[in-house]
């Protein structure tokens, strides 16, 4: 009785249960999960289910906020991070983030991974007013979308990936003729568009497309389809477990040897593994992260610290993994955000994430910076493509600038929003 | 569909036709409880645990729906997620393209999901054995990569965002949302009590007892299946529209096959050919892998897997029966 | 290049067509639609992989394979099935198989993790659609065999007494529990055919098998779910029109490749209820 005349007193006075209002020079601002000793911040990720693998995301970002909580925190701040589970579902996905913010009282939301999830959580973000920080999926709609500012990307959108992949292509083979293998969804679809519109004006051509389901088996009949176009380049855009089958059947196939582009996506090395190197020489792909494996790592102090935390912190995780550099990645830029707020608010913490220039982390490749600002909401737009030799990538030219190639990312006109 | 009842006098059945099943004792006691429960629960409850009681409520419609084949019928749908998809599709379409009250749109939804069952039901239950199994799992492997082509009405693979109804009468979002779908919940256990004891209810417990005598007997097998089957994907339409409005997000890869093959079990779960089997099943099929995560993350299909056996072997009635049975034997012990 | 998409999709459309073969023989004696049969045979395929992984060779970790997969299937029937068999209604028992599945699955998830392992193929150097139609003829060698079983030796003839009435076959004196085992141990037997099969292209992780059930059962249905050779040919059909209809049937497209089998079993459904080998059972009170 006595709550369910709280509840009464608190629907009556116009605030919501929960929420810590501000006084003096940040009158007005919500401080909730803010003290002058911690910030709490929570993740949701795909822990159980499909999508799994992509779980070692996390594993990075406590990594690196534990790293951080050792050497004295955020001004002072210890960062408590909550890690909840939504099996790659957008329903539980939602279901996860009321309880993050009304149950265990988050400051902000530190990533939502994959497009469906955290385009579910962004509207609740955005009604609750709550930050929802560097999401791990490449969707352009978090940055062109100027109406839901709560939400921010934060790796390379998959228009920014297809662009540099054309610009790959208009320097290296201008005539290349291209059949493009794309997962039916809206990793898939951005890719593609983005590609269609990054090769306008240039003598590049599409000249055959096929999707598939992730539900399907297996994507054979879809590459034996390609195949028969006759392209000369294959555009890869799948996940990494098609991806695997889409190689081999590449390689299997005696008459048809296409350049082989693979996206970030589905470019882990562990996979390329199981398909064989053998199978995989010459193939190539985009990237922005160093890989604390390869050779010009071996000395480099920023790999070093990274290694030596994670083996510390989540000794379970691969440190080789690049999902876990990610997440670290990540978790760096968002101290880098939680330093430049001027206000202990979620107010604060939205204009400190759109306003970042130039900002240098451990593991990014030397000359890829996060820059945000007004007009532009895409942190990373730099990436550096990479041909797989011997046994691993080994970098191609020099790091491409996709905005000051081609302007800023709009939002596609065919998809409203 | 009681019109039809009204003229013929009532045969015997339960405890007058010779029914010696223990019933639940005290059932004004626990429907009260209940329902007094129901109302108080949103006010006490975190936010985002109401949440969890409001989807409990949605599933369970789409089980009661589902139970009505598979309970009372004995026949086998793997399409119900896919039905269930299709009202929440038909729902979040309205309100997000057109702009649609959504209240309109759960008619909408009843009414496609009811259509899209009769054609369904219709050819696949003119014959006994897998057939129904066989159309409905092609209805439920096709509405995904569907959706997803449709992209233009649907928003394509991209998904949907609704915005969630408002809370009238001085109530939070959240419970209003609640209050609605628990209105339609009650509605739709009325509706369901009332076609048990009903004729054509009684029409399909015979039909799925002994087809040929119930044939002999002059019960037309294909028009009550085929409309018990419309009626059912109907529930399951409904359930899809409140789903739309509480969780405000449809994606095509939410109703593959696997949401129909969760229903499923959900009702077997609960227990078949019973009112409180549904709530039951709801509650189980959601909040056992949610429990079961805190521990492992690997933990929820093995716990799922194995209450699933055990269900099967030791309680084949369901939780429903195992509960009516262990409250029976202590009753008896201290008698 | 015809070819080519052709003989992909008759060494899918075999994988698709054994594990079909495998449900409707798990029907075909027990009456149960086994959900569970491809999860069983992804754990066959890990046992495989397992045995050619610890230094067996191929020839010699195939035999094995199937020799444990005829057993679990044996073992399945003996333990689980055979004790809902009697259960009220026939949704006991198939949900129990839906249980199965998921407790299997999760537990292959658990023992081996979800990272993707290469799985030798039974032919590594030949091009791809030669290796394609390699593999579907070890599948139609295997299947053939089966058959020769079946046609023309007494267990044969007691297998295809049970299945055709098992309360007949109970009166004359036959053992119907261990037919009906026999019948899964095949069924298990002729699943791990498909897992092995298809792992060297598909790659083993513990989702193979869940996108193979869905077709083989789209195989399975559009053969009439009680002929062994109408789930054979499902199998192909829906092998061989999932690669050509993505280029010669541009409309349908490779999203909905899937629709085109599913379709074609609804209208065959209208114009041929029984399926296009199925058989009409007759009913008695």
């Amino acid at each position: 009785m006595k709550r369910l005349i709280m509840a009464l007193v608190l629907l009556l006075s116009g605030c919501r249960p929960g929420e810590e209002v501000l006084a003096g020079a940040c009158a007005g601002q919500i401080g909730t999960g803010v003290t002058a000793t911690s910030v709490k911040v929570g993740g949701i990720y795909p822990l159980s289910g499909p999508a799994s693998a992509y779980a070692a995301v996390a594993q990075g970002v406590r990594a690196y906020f534990a790293h951080v909580n050792d050497s004295g925190g955020v001004a002072g701040r210890r960062i408590e991070f909550l890690v909840r589970d939504d099996a790659y579902q957008p329903a539980r996905a939602v279901e996860e983030a009321r309880r993050l913010v009304l149950h265990d009282r988050v400051f902000a939301l530190f990533q939502t991974l994959g497009t469906p999830s955290t385009a579910a959580v962004r509207e609740y973000a955005h009604a609750h007013r709550v930050p929802q920080v560097f999401v791990a999926t490449g969707a352009t709609r978090w940055g062109t979308d100027a109406t839901r500012p709560w939400t921010i990307g934060f790796q390379p959108s998959y228009v920014a990936e297809a662009r540099v992949y054309a610009h790959f292509l208009a320097q290296t083979r201008p005539e290349a003729r291209v059949a493009v293998l794309y997962q039916n969804d809206d990793f898939g679809h951005d890719l593609l568009d983005g590609f269609r519109r990054a090769i306008d004006g240039t003598s590049v051509r599409i000249v055959a497309t096929r999707s598939y389901e992730v539900t399907d088996p297996s994507v054979q009949g879809q590459v034996a389809n390609l195949a028969a176009s006759g392209a000369d380049v294959l555009l890869d855009v799948s996940t990494p477990k098609f991806a695997a089958q889409a190689l081999a059947v590449d390689a299997a196939m005696p008459g048809w040897n296409p350049l082989h582009i693979l996206n970030g996506v589905a470019a882990a090395p562990s996979m390329l593994k199981a398909v064989g190197h053998a199978r995989v020489q010459g193939v190539v792909t985009a990237g922005f992260q160093k890989d604390p494996g390869a050779p010009e790592s071996a000395d480099d102090p920023a790999v070093g610290t990274y290694l030596a935390a994670v083996r510390r912190y989540v000794p379970e995780a691969d440190p080789a993994g690049q999902q876990v550099v990610y997440g670290w990645t990540a978790a760096q830029a968002f101290v880098k955000v939680l330093e430049g707020m001027r206000c202990p608010s979620r107010e604060a913490l939205r204009a400190a994430m759109r306003d970042l220039r130039k900002v240098e982390l451990d593991m990014l490749l030397p000359g890829i910076t996060v820059s945000t600002g007004p007009g532009d909401a895409f942190p990373i737009e730099s990436l550096q493509m990479a041909r797989f030799e011997g046994s691993r990538w080994v970098p191609v030219g020099g790091v491409v600038d996709t905005r000051a190639e081609f302007g800023p990312v709009r939002a596609d006109p065919d998809q409203g929003g | 569909m009681n019109a039809v009842a009204a003229g013929h006098r009532r045969l015997p059945v339960g405890h007058e036709a010779g029914d010696r099943r223990p019933d639940w004792p005290w059932r004004r006691t626990s429907l009260a409880l209940v329902a007094s429960a129901a109302v108080v629960l949103p006010f006490t409850l975190p936010p985002y645990r109401l949440f969890q009681l409001t989807l409990v409520l949605v599933y369970t419609v789409a089980l009661l729906g589902l139970d009505l084949v598979v309970g009372r019928s004995g026949r086998l749908s793997l399409g119900h997620g896919a039905f269930f998809g299709v009202g929440a599709y038909t729902s979040a379409v309205l309100i997000a393209q057109f702009g649609v009250p959504y209240p309109l749109t759960m008619p909408a939804a009843a009414l496609a999901t009811f259509g899209l069952g009769w054609a369904a039901g219709r050819p696949a239950l003119r014959l006994r054995g897998l057939y129904l199994a066989m159309v409905t799992f092609a209805v439920a492997v096709v509405l995904p990569p569907l959706l997803k082509r449709l992209a233009g009405l649907t928003g394509g693979a991209m998904g949907l965002t609704v915005p969630a109804p408002e809370g009238l009468l001085g109530l939070d979002d959240d419970q209003w949302v609640y209050f609605l779908v628990l209105m339609v919940t009650a509605a739709a256990f009325a509706g369901m009590r009332g076609l048990a004891g009903s004729r054509p209810g009684r029409a399909l417990t015979a039909l799925r007892e002994h087809p040929a005598a119930a044939e002999t007997l002059g019960i037309r097998a294909a028009t009550h299946m085929t409309a018990a089957f419309a009626w059912s994907a109907m529930y399951a339409g409904v359930a899809g529209a409140l789903y739309t409005w509480t969780a405000g997000f449809v994606s095509p890869d939410s109703f593959t096959l696997a949401l129909s093959i969760t229903l499923l079990a959900g009702v077997v779960i609960g227990g078949l050919g019973t009112l409180a089997g549904p709530v039951l099943g709801a509650f189980a099929v959601l909040a056992v892998p949610a429990v079961a995560q805190e521990f492992d993350p690997a933990a929820p299909g093995i716990v799922s897997g194995l209450l699933l056996l055990l269900i099967v072997y030791v309680a084949p009635a369901g939780l429903a029966g195992l509960l009516r049975r262990t409250l029976w034997g202590l009753l008896r012990r201290r008698a | 290049m015809f070819f080519q998409q052709l003989a992909e999709g008759l060494g899918a459309g075999a994988g698709y067509a054994a594990l079909a073969l495998a449900l409707v023989l798990a029907y075909r004696f027990t009456g149960i639609v086994n959900f569970a049969q491809g999860e069983l045979a992804l754990l066959a395929t890990y046992v495989a992989w397992q045995l050619v992984d610890s230094g067996l060779p191929y020839w010699a970790a195939l035999p094995v394979t199937v020799a444990v997969a005829f057993t679990a299937g044996m073992l399945t029937e003996r333990v689980l099935i055979r004790r809902v068999e009697s259960a009220p209604g026939p949704i006991s028992p198939v949900v129990a198989t839906i249980g199965l599945y998921v407790l299997v699955n999760a537990l292959a998830a658990l023992v081996w993790s979800s990272a993707l392992r290469a799985f030798p193929s039974p032919f590594p150097d030949a091009p791809a659609g030669l290796a394609a139609l390699a593999a579907a003829g070890l599948a139609g060698l295997v299947l053939g065999a089966l058959a020769l079983v079946v046609r023309h030796t007494g267990l044969g003839l007691v297998m295809r007494a049970v299945a055709a009435d098992p309360r007949t076959a109970r009166l004359s004196g036959i053992r119907v529990g261990q037919v009906a085992a026999l019948g899964w141990g095949a069924a298990s037997a002729v699943g791990a055919l498909s897992g092995v099969l298809l792992a060297p292209s598909l790659f083993l992780e513990p989702a193979m098998m869940t996108g193979v059930l869905v077709y083989a059962f789209a195989a399975a249905v559009l053969g009439g779910f009680d002929s062994a050779p109408g789930a054979v040919a499902g199998g192909l059909i829906v092998g061989v029109t999932e690669t050509l209809c993505g280029t010669y049937l541009a409309f349908v497209g490779a999203d909905l490749k899937i629709a085109v089998p599913l379709v074609l079993i609804v209208a065959v459904l209208l114009l041929r209820p029984r399926g296009l080998f199925g058989t009409a059972p007759v009913e008695r009170a």
